[in-house]
């Protein structure tokens, strides 16, 4: 029997260019946020003469490993700027780009569990709304109808009293969305490199004026780090301290199935947040691990724990089989809030500190981190997220926004 | 799974220990005379490295208390541990 033969080999949607000795900015990482700057950098600002190092593969690091939900339903103003202008990007992406990444605005519940979490979700829809977010209070009745197979009844360990529902939130295929930006910034001229790691820092006097590559030296205007768990080693490499600290964040994915769930369901009580994607396995996030950690593993009593709550709250998983597990490393601020501005180091831009939830604000901090590195200047979105704040005192407190324990 | 020696209980699961995050960052002498940046890096840094991190554990479900572990943050191996009054094993880094 002759084999069938194989389908042509798709065209590659970017070019795989030889590092130049020198470019105008040169980008370090190329998930989602390096890939989202160099595209804003050259559509927003006409610098198309950029190059996005990545010491692995293109969106292989965290960008690969989320759990893709896309929702600015944060508590203080400035968080709900940032992630608000996110999400109005996220609307108009996937024409822009010309490439559907499958955003399904399915909307986002989050739980309350305790009177606590009842007060806290109340006072974070009033906020939301007096910020032009979408957001509603949804009684238990509300929430089963949103989501019909969540148990509502009040005779599990911790009821559910209701929650808040942001309906323009959802998700998207995170993998896509990494390759429609390459797409177009490579179109628009951005060198993507990938195998190429970064070892050091090219520096005159005290500025930095490129970087040490395992391919050789690039000299570079401007260097905008945007490595999410690895920010802090590569940000020593240069001299520069940051308040943040690399933990492991594990989720899973089970078997497919048919659909079932149609919302995305958060808990930060009994700690599980789920979705269905569209292709059928339920996506599950757990917290972090309360170590730091490089390993790109979690803890077994993680997702063990996790899972018991998914099961609780959707009894319908209870027959699920997990069919992969797998975990990023996040940079955790001690605000819970990112950071994206100048360094001490003239030349050197940080756009890290994401923690647990970079993904949804993919296209902000894209658009943000570019102005600043167009133009030396925080663009009045990120200028709250400098590193001053540490100094200042001005922290952007978003623990309990962030809906991972952490 | 961690296995962590605890110095007084010996070998335990990482699930009966609580995380403390960096050892041997020792409160400021005279904290009044601190500058903010001074002031900030004692609040809010620390150390973040990929490889060997001393760090303090709690035995919370054990005896209850702390002490030291020298970890390597990248392949997870426990090196040593140790109690607070003794200094990092090996020098500082």
């Amino acid at each position: 029997m002759t084999p069938r033969p194989l389908p042509e080999h798709p065209d590659f949607l970017w070019r795989d260019p030889e590092p130049r000795s020198s470019y105008d900015v040169v980008i370090v990482g190329a998930g989602g946020h390096g890939l989202a700057t160099a595209y804003y950098l050259a559509e927003n600002h006409g610098i198309s003469n950029v190059a996005v190092l990545e010491k692995g593969w293109l969106a292989g690091g965290n960008m690969a490993r989320n759990t893709t939900i896309i929702r600015s339903n944060y508590l203080r103003d400035e968080s709900a700027a940032i992630y608000e202008h996110a999400l109005k990007l996220w609307e108009r992406l996937p024409e822009e780009l010309d490439y559907d990444f499958l955003f399904s605005q399915r909307g986002v519940l989050n739980l309350a569990h305790t009177p606590q979490d009842v007060r806290e979700g109340m006072r974070r829809v009033n906020a939301n709304r007096l910020n032009g977010v979408d957001a509603e209070w949804l009684t238990p009745d509300q929430v089963a109808e949103v989501c019909p197979i969540l148990n509502v009844s009040p005779c599990t360990r911790y009821p559910v009293l209701g929650g808040t529902f942001q309906p323009r939130a959802g998700i998207a295929k995170h993998d896509h969305v990494a390759w429609a930006l390459a797409r177009r910034a490579d179109e628009l001229g951005v060198d993507l490199i990938q195998g190429c790691e970064v070892t050091g820092f090219l520096k005159d006097g005290d500025r930095v004026v490129g970087v040490e590559t395992d391919r050789g030296r690039i000299h570079a205007g401007r260097v905008g780090l945007a490595a999410a768990g690895h920010s802090s080693v590569l940000a020593e490499r240069a001299g520069v301290r940051l308040p943040v600290q690399s933990h492991p964040l594990q989720a899973l994915v089970s078997e497919l199935h048919e659909p079932v769930h149609p919302t995305v369901v958060m808990s930060n009580h009994v700690h599980v947040y789920v979705s269905q994607a569209h292709k059928g396995e339920l996506v599950m996030g757990a917290g972090v691990d309360s170590y730091n950690g490089y390993g790109q593993r979690g803890s077994f009593h993680v997702i063990e724990r996790q899972m018991a709550a998914a099961v609780e709250l959707f009894p319908v998983f209870a027959r699920a089989h997990v069919l992969r597990t797998w975990g990023g490393i996040v940079d955790v601020t001690p605000d819970a809030s990112p950071i994206i501005g100048r360094t001490p180091v003239e030349g050197l831009y940080v756009n890290c500190g994401w923690g647990t939830g970079g993904f949804k604000a993919t296209p902000a901090a894209g658009w943000t981190f570019a102005h600043t590195l167009a133009t030396g200047e925080p663009h009045p979105l990120n200028a709250p997220f400098a590193l001053e704040r540490f100094t200042t005192g001005a922290l952007i407190d978003e623990h309990g926004a962030a809906a991972v324990a952490h | 799974m961690l296995l962590i020696t605890c110095p007084w209980c010996g070998p335990r699961d990482e699930t009966e220990y609580h995380y403390g995050g960096q050892a041997h960052v020792p409160h400021p002498e005279t904290p009044a005379d601190l500058t903010d940046e001074q002031w900030a890096a004692y609040v809010f840094y620390r150390d973040n490295p990929k490889g060997p991190f001393a760090e303090r554990w709690m035995h919370g479900t054990g005896c209850r208390r702390w002490f030291n572990v020298l970890r390597d943050t990248a392949t997870y191996e426990v090196l040593t541990t140790y109690r607070l009054d003794e200094p990092r094993p090996g020098g500082n880094r």
